[in-house]
């Protein structure tokens, strides 16, 4: 229906006209200027060009969003986004995902955003660093790292909306024959002071298409903005409350059968042999799919097919693997913490400054694995014929699962249809490097091409069939000068990353953090706040026992060590908390403070701790600065599940190993937080403007500190191993 | 074996396994996706139903058991024009994320309303114990508290005589 006839002068944007008239504008993957990223990818830049906005004569105006949807708001909040820069009326404008396909690849946004700073984790397979090679961001329409508002928001689509406005006012300035700086543009519509004259965007939509393409669109300032900032309800919750919303476990396609697996309980083993017959003797069974590490079941019902799943032995091959425990693998991380690491940060002389602190203090600090247990299992629909695969699935990144279905059926992308659709949670199980379910799929589908198939996981296959966060552990050793001042923090990790989150916010003259890595045979994925998740507990728990040591208080401690920003930050929470009031027996309080993925968050937790050990926790006050606010109501929403996220994994979330394989299996041994667990929360936004950071996950890292720290003021006890529920808290 | 059911205030006959799941009747048989599987087991509640007018987990309620009873859904709880007061103050409060969980949310918390129509924050506590992972329950408890102040439907009634 549309022709993106005519590109900017860089190849960067692209504008066109509709068939029916209206305006059509495109914006390459690649828009930034390529002086700020490597020209190597060359002519991969031309061409890659998205529909971003369309502006119909009836005034409509439709935004396709090249993000995921998973409850974080994101279709509406980059919708506002392009809506504000262009000064359009709010209820004209339609959202859409952006289809799966290479034009609408992100990851050239996300690597802007990254450049100069780090790549993010989850797009480090993606992403050459030395070379940031184009070919394979060309492949990314990632929705993780809290990256969205960030890169695609505030770089794309705010651009996007800029160019527009200044296409449609110009039009407008050539219709009305003035100036176009005369002009003034309000909630869509085009006025002429002078003659009094208005146009609405739709009306002069088509006479924009055939303008050139300005060439630096000039973005708002924070005081004229008019659509963010506002508390605009998001276009996907009435259809959540009626039943309406579509996921991809809804998928239904005429002839469909169904799928159920189990996979080997031992990560790594293959299938030996599978004796069918009890599956085939069951009714409604179609056939028994063996792959290369799993059995499948095609049934009629998906019911059907999970019964029969379970009425097979496989024999699953015995690896070295399959000795595995826990306490193996803590004994194994022991015995690395027990040696030197590999340097991460150092500064000043760590060493000789523990030699002369007035007081050291030392401990070790663990966290276990975690799953993510989305509320909607893993699942794809897929049908394979005649060299061309279709599938269905709510994903974190369609042009990577896309690949996947791909190399799963044998055949190019290019024969390959991916529809994306809502997400039941995320949380990054949804992630490139952990689509076995597509893969799954995409085989079962070919073995019976052409029926479509619907693969749907039972909640045990996910839970022990999960990319796990990991576990991790420090140990770390402080010192203190006479004053009660750290003079020197040192410390050795154990985990995956080898990023920033074990650096220290606060200012601490002597620092050694080294960290080290073990290798095992679990399953690792990106787990919501990815190793901010674990350093939050540990470090943030560390300053509050050299807090304690000091005989300071651990707010005042903190804040003496920070300025600008954190500071800030710190100083909102502790007062709308109002910290340093008194609470009753049995009852604490506990503060932290992490910046992640670009943004600060501050916790005060308030807890009771009865005599029987039995932890409750009332309240939790988050103090956030991640720049300006897109949608305050939305923003809220992320903080408060970040903080429910980071509670359950706190209080209980624990994924043990023994014999090779994870031990819990559903809710009832994997517990999370129910309502009557949950605390009344608020959220305060400094707000004040600077550079966005990311909202998804910067509200988890605080909350396990910001707990146990409490529970620490409360009964002294000092819980240095997650989940809380490990440590006895009985009082006598 | 053929067995009837009322769903949504339509009698049904349905030929299925006797314990085949409730969930999965109304899902593959009727096309009632509103109603989501989550766990199997009955601990999570994304499968939340009424039966004959209580909340019932449709993965473990076997379709035997729902013999001759009346089903409620998520699409049966109101007519679209007249949304049931929950899902007035549900979006009011924004409170979905990824929505999942929240047919079976509302399901509970409608029968919930029923039978304790002025309820206590505690009364939630204890009574809804369905599963969120995005973390929505501050503002579930908000909205349920909010429903709760709103005027209930009224009732169909004969005519004054």
């Amino acid at each position: 229906m549309s022709n993106l006839g005519k590109y900017s002068r860089r190849g960067l944007l692209a504008v066109g006209g509709l068939v029916g008239g209206g305006l059509v504008l495109g914006i390459g993957g690649a828009f930034l200027s390529p002086d700020r990223l490597s020209r190597k990818g060359g002519d991969s830049y031309a061409g890659r060009l998205s529909t971003w906005i369309t502006i119909t004569p009836d005034d409509t105006i439709t935004i396709l969003v090249p993000h995921a949807e998973m409850g974080q708001g994101v279709h509406n909040a980059l919708a506002m986004m392009a809506a504000d820069e262009m000064d359009a009326n709010w209820d004209h404008v339609r959202v859409a995902e952006a289809p799966a396909l290479d034009d609408f690849a992100n990851g050239y946004i996300v690597q802007a955003v990254a450049l100069g700073r780090q790549v993010p984790a989850m797009l480090r397979h993606a992403v050459n660093v030395a070379t940031f090679t184009i070919a394979q961001l060309g492949v990314v329409q990632i929705t993780g790292g809290s990256f969205s508002v960030r890169s695609t928001g505030d770089i794309g689509m705010r651009t996007a909306g800029a160019t527009a406005r200044r296409m449609l006012l110009t039009a407008a300035a050539q219709k009305f024959g003035v100036p176009v700086e005369t002009l003034t543009v309000k909630s869509g519509i085009i006025s002429d002071p002078a003659s009094g004259k208005t146009l609405r965007f739709g009306e002069i939509a088509t006479a924009a298409a055939s303008l050139p393409i300005p060439a630096e669109p000039v973005l708002k300032q924070r005081a004229d903005f008019t659509i963010m900032g506002r508390e605009i309800p998001r276009a996907d919750i009435p259809p959540k409350v009626n039943g309406a919303a579509r996921y991809g476990i809804d998928t239904v396609w005429p002839g469909m059968l169904y799928a159920s697996i189990v996979a080997s309980p031992v990560f790594g083993a293959k299938l030996v042999s599978v004796d069918a017959k009890p599956a085939t003797a069951m009714a409604g069974v179609v056939r028994v799919v063996p792959l290369e590490n799993a059995v499948a079941v095609v049934a009629d019902s998906w019911w059907r097919a999970q019964q029969a799943v379970q009425a097979l032995s496989p024999v699953f091959e015995t690896i070295p693997a399959s000795e595995v425990t826990s306490a193996t693998l803590a004994k194994r991380i022991a015995d690395t913490l027990a040696q030197d690491g590999k340097t991460d940060h150092h500064q000043g002389d760590g060493a000789s400054a523990l030699g002369t602190a007035v007081h050291v203090i030392d401990a070790t600090y663990t966290a276990p694995f975690l799953a993510h247990a989305t509320m909607e299992p893993p699942n794809a629909t897929a049908v394979v014929a005649n060299g061309q695969v279709e599938i269905w699935s709510g994903v974190q990144d369609p042009l990577a699962a896309r690949k996947v279905a791909a190399d799963a059926a044998g055949v190019s992308v290019a024969n390959v249809t991916l529809h994306n659709a809502l997400l039941g949670g995320g949380f990054g199980r949804r992630l490139p490097g952990a689509f076995d379910y597509v893969d799954q799929a995409v085989r079962i589908a070919a073995v019976m091409s052409p029926t479509p198939i619907k693969l749907i996981w039972p909640r045990e296959e996910d839970i022990q069939h999960d990319f796990y966060r990991t576990t991790a552990a420090a140990r770390f050793k402080g010192g203190l000068d006479a004053a009660g001042a750290p003079t020197v923090w040192t410390s050795t990790y154990v985990g995956t990353g080898d990023d920033d989150a074990a650096h220290l916010l606060y200012d601490i003259p002597h620092q050694a953090i080294d960290h080290a890595t073990i290798d095992h045979h679990v399953r690792l994925g990106f787990w919501r706040s990815v190793d901010h998740s674990f350093h939050g507990f540990f470090t943030e728990s560390f300053i509050d026992e050299l807090a304690h040591a000091a005989g300071i208080d651990p707010f005042a401690f903190r804040r003496d060590r920070l300025t600008g920003r954190a500071r800030a930050v710190l100083e909102l929470a502790a007062n709308k908390a109002n910290w340093g009031s008194k609470l009753p027996e049995g009852q604490g309080r506990g503060i932290a403070l992490v910046k992640s993925f670009g943004t600060l968050v501050a916790e005060i937790a308030e807890v009771t701790v009865a005599t029987d050990g039995t932890v409750k926790i009332n309240r939790v006050v988050a103090a956030v600065d991640c720049g300006d606010v897109v949608n305050p109501n939305a923003a809220r929403a992320q903080v408060e599940g970040a903080i429910m996220f980071g509670l359950s994994a706190a209080m209980w979330g624990d994924i043990t190993i023994d014999k090779g394989a994870v031990v819990q299996s559903s809710f009832p041994d994997y517990r999370v937080a129910q309502l009557a667990d949950t605390p009344a929360i608020e959220v305060h936004f400094i707000d004040a403007g600077g550079p966005r950071g990311g909202l998804g996950e910067p509200g988890l890292p605080p909350i396990a500190p910001a707990i146990t720290n409490a529970i620490y003021a409360a009964t002294g006890k000092r819980i240095r191993q997650l989940p809380i529920t490990k440590t006895d808290l009985r009082r006598a | 074996m053929a067995f009837s059911l009322t769903i949504n205030g339509q009698s049904h006959s349905v030929d299925a396994d006797p314990d085949m799941p409730l969930l999965w009747v109304l899902r593959e048989k009727f096309g009632l996706l509103g109603t989501k599987f989550g766990c199997g087991i009955a601990a999570c509640g994304a499968c939340t139903v009424h039966l004959d007018g209580e909340a019932a987990r449709s993965c473990s309620v076997t379709l035997q058991e729902a013999n001759g009873k009346s089903v409620t859904t998520i699409e049966g709880l109101a007519p679209p024009e007249q949304p049931h007061r929950l899902q007035t103050a549900w979006v009011a409060a924004q409170v979905p994320q990824c929505g999942y969980c929240q047919s079976g949310m509302i399901m509970a918390a409608s029968a919930l309303l029923a039978k304790n129509p002025a309820p206590t924050a505690a009364d939630l506590d204890a009574g809804l114990t369905n599963i969120c992972r995005c973390g929505t329950y501050v503002r579930i408890r908000a909205a349920i508290l909010d429903a709760a102040t709103m005027a209930a439907p009224t009732p169909v009634v004969g005519p004054n005589l």
